[in-house]
Parts: C-alpha cells; structure tokens; sequence
C-alpha cells in the first residue's frame, strides 16, 4: 500500500518526506518501547507510536524503518522532523489512538511482523 | 581506522549521535547493509546505555578489513552482577529513560544478539567497559 494511501486511511498528515509517497509499504510494527523496536530484524516498514522524542527518529534510523506515523496527534519538534529529513525517514502525525491505526492498516492488508 | 567519541551521561539530545556517525562510515565503505544494521544496532543501545547509566564515557571504534571492534569505556556505577543484568527484564533504569522508550531490560542481551563477541568487565562504583566485536560477511 502506497504511504499516500496509509495517510488517507489514517487521515494522517505527512509531515516529512513528501516525495517518498508512491513507496510501498507491507508491513507494519505498532509499539512505545523503542528496546523492542531495535529487536525487529525487518526493515523498511512503517512504526507505528505514540512516543513522540527524538530518540524515536534514532531508532528508526539505527533500525532502518523508513516510515514513522505518531498517532493521537502527537506533535514532532523541528529536531525531530531535521533528523528526520537527513535520514530520508517519512514522518505522518494522525488522530487515530494506536490501536484504531493499527486496526485499520491490519484491515486493509498491511502485515504483522509477529 | 580508528575514530573515538565523547559521550555524555544524561544527554538524551544527542544520544545516537556516536552510531549515527559509524553508520554513514559504514555505508561509504560498502560494509553488507545487514551487517551494518546488527553494528549500529549494537552501538546504539550501548550508547544509550551510558547516556542512562553512566557520567560519562567514551566511544572507540576500530575498523579493520574483516572486523569492527567497538570498546565503550565509561565511567559511572558500574554493573554488580553482569549475569543478572544480561537476563532479559532486568532494569536499573531510572523513570526518565523508560520515557524515552528505553529501559526495558532489554538492550544488552540485543547487544549480545547483534554482535559475534561480547566481552563485559565493570568495577562497581568506577564503571563499565564493553567490546563488541562483529566480523564483516565476506562476499
């Protein structure tokens, strides 16, 4: 599904990363703990979070996750959406609470990791 | 090669900032992207880890043609009992750095999993000094 597709669904604004739009995405992983995120061996999928700090960016970055949507409208500041744009990492915010994106994007066929 | 970092205890404003670095080195020398992501992983979480445990600490990588060692020195309290700490769910961390998504009890044990050698040695009350070392796949 197309990262455009996702936003509209998740009635998500992309915040960073505008030009990555048409990319595909498959697979999906939903958590706040960033210690289980750097455990995923996948890469290029979408987090799903509503841990909104900088070391969130870090962690995609070290974990090679291209896609990150904060849900509940959880704010990203400026350093965020800087590191953000240097690592070519996607940024959407949307209302959703995690479990409704979640169930949304698991509805539409996006894949579970586990 | 060899590059060395400063690290500083409880600044969570650039912690990463040390693994960031190796990972674009890593990429300009065409190290195999799964073997760069099992280093960075590694480096990271012991990054973070004397960001939140330690004063502070230094970072010192050596690259070599087949290996990357990577030896984190820090100063602070230390590691009373290395077996409890590698068990998964074991956590000294303080409420500020499971804000930050940390904390879980988590991280050495990943380290242990994303590196080919772990060596651990810490005085408590002076500190910690871990070496990770990951050999490079050969194509």
């Amino acid at each position: 599904m197309k990262v455009s597709e996702i936003a509209t669904l998740l009635d998500a604004k992309i915040i960073c990363g505008e030009k990555h739009k048409d990319e595909n995405i498959e697979k999906a992983f939903s958590s706040d703990l960033m210690s289980d995120v750097l455990r995923i061996d996948a890469t290029n999928l979408l987090l799903m979070t509503g841990l909104s700090n900088l070391q969130t960016i870090r962690t995609a970055e070290m974990a090679d996750i291209g896609y990150i949507l904060f849900v509940r409208s959880k704010k990203v500041t400026p350093e965020m959406i800087k590191l953000a744009c240097e690592n070519e990492i996607v940024i959407m915010e949307s209302p959703y609470s995690l479990f409704k994106a979640s169930g949304v994007l698991y509805n539409a066929g996006i894949n579970a990791l586990y | 090669m060899q590059i060395k970092f400063a690290i500083e205890g409880g600044d969570f404003a650039t912690a990463g900032c040390a693994s960031s670095q190796v990972k674009k080195l890593l990429k300009q020398l065409n190290i195999d992207p799964s073997d760069i992501k099992k280093i960075v992983v590694a480096l990271y979480e012991a990054e973070v880890n004397i960001v939140a445990h330690a004063y502070r600490g230094t970072i010192t990588v050596q690259i070599d043609p087949q290996k990357i060692i990577i030896v984190l020195d820090d100063e602070g309290p230390g590691i009373a009992d290395i077996n409890l700490a590698m068990q998964e769910g074991y956590s000294t961390a303080t409420s500020k750095v499971r804000e930050m998504g940390f904390g879980a009890g988590m991280g050495l044990s990943n380290i242990k999993k994303n590196s080919d050698e772990l060596n651990i040695e810490s005085i408590v009350g002076k500190g910690t000094k871990l070496t990770i070392t990951k050999f490079f796949a050969t194509s």
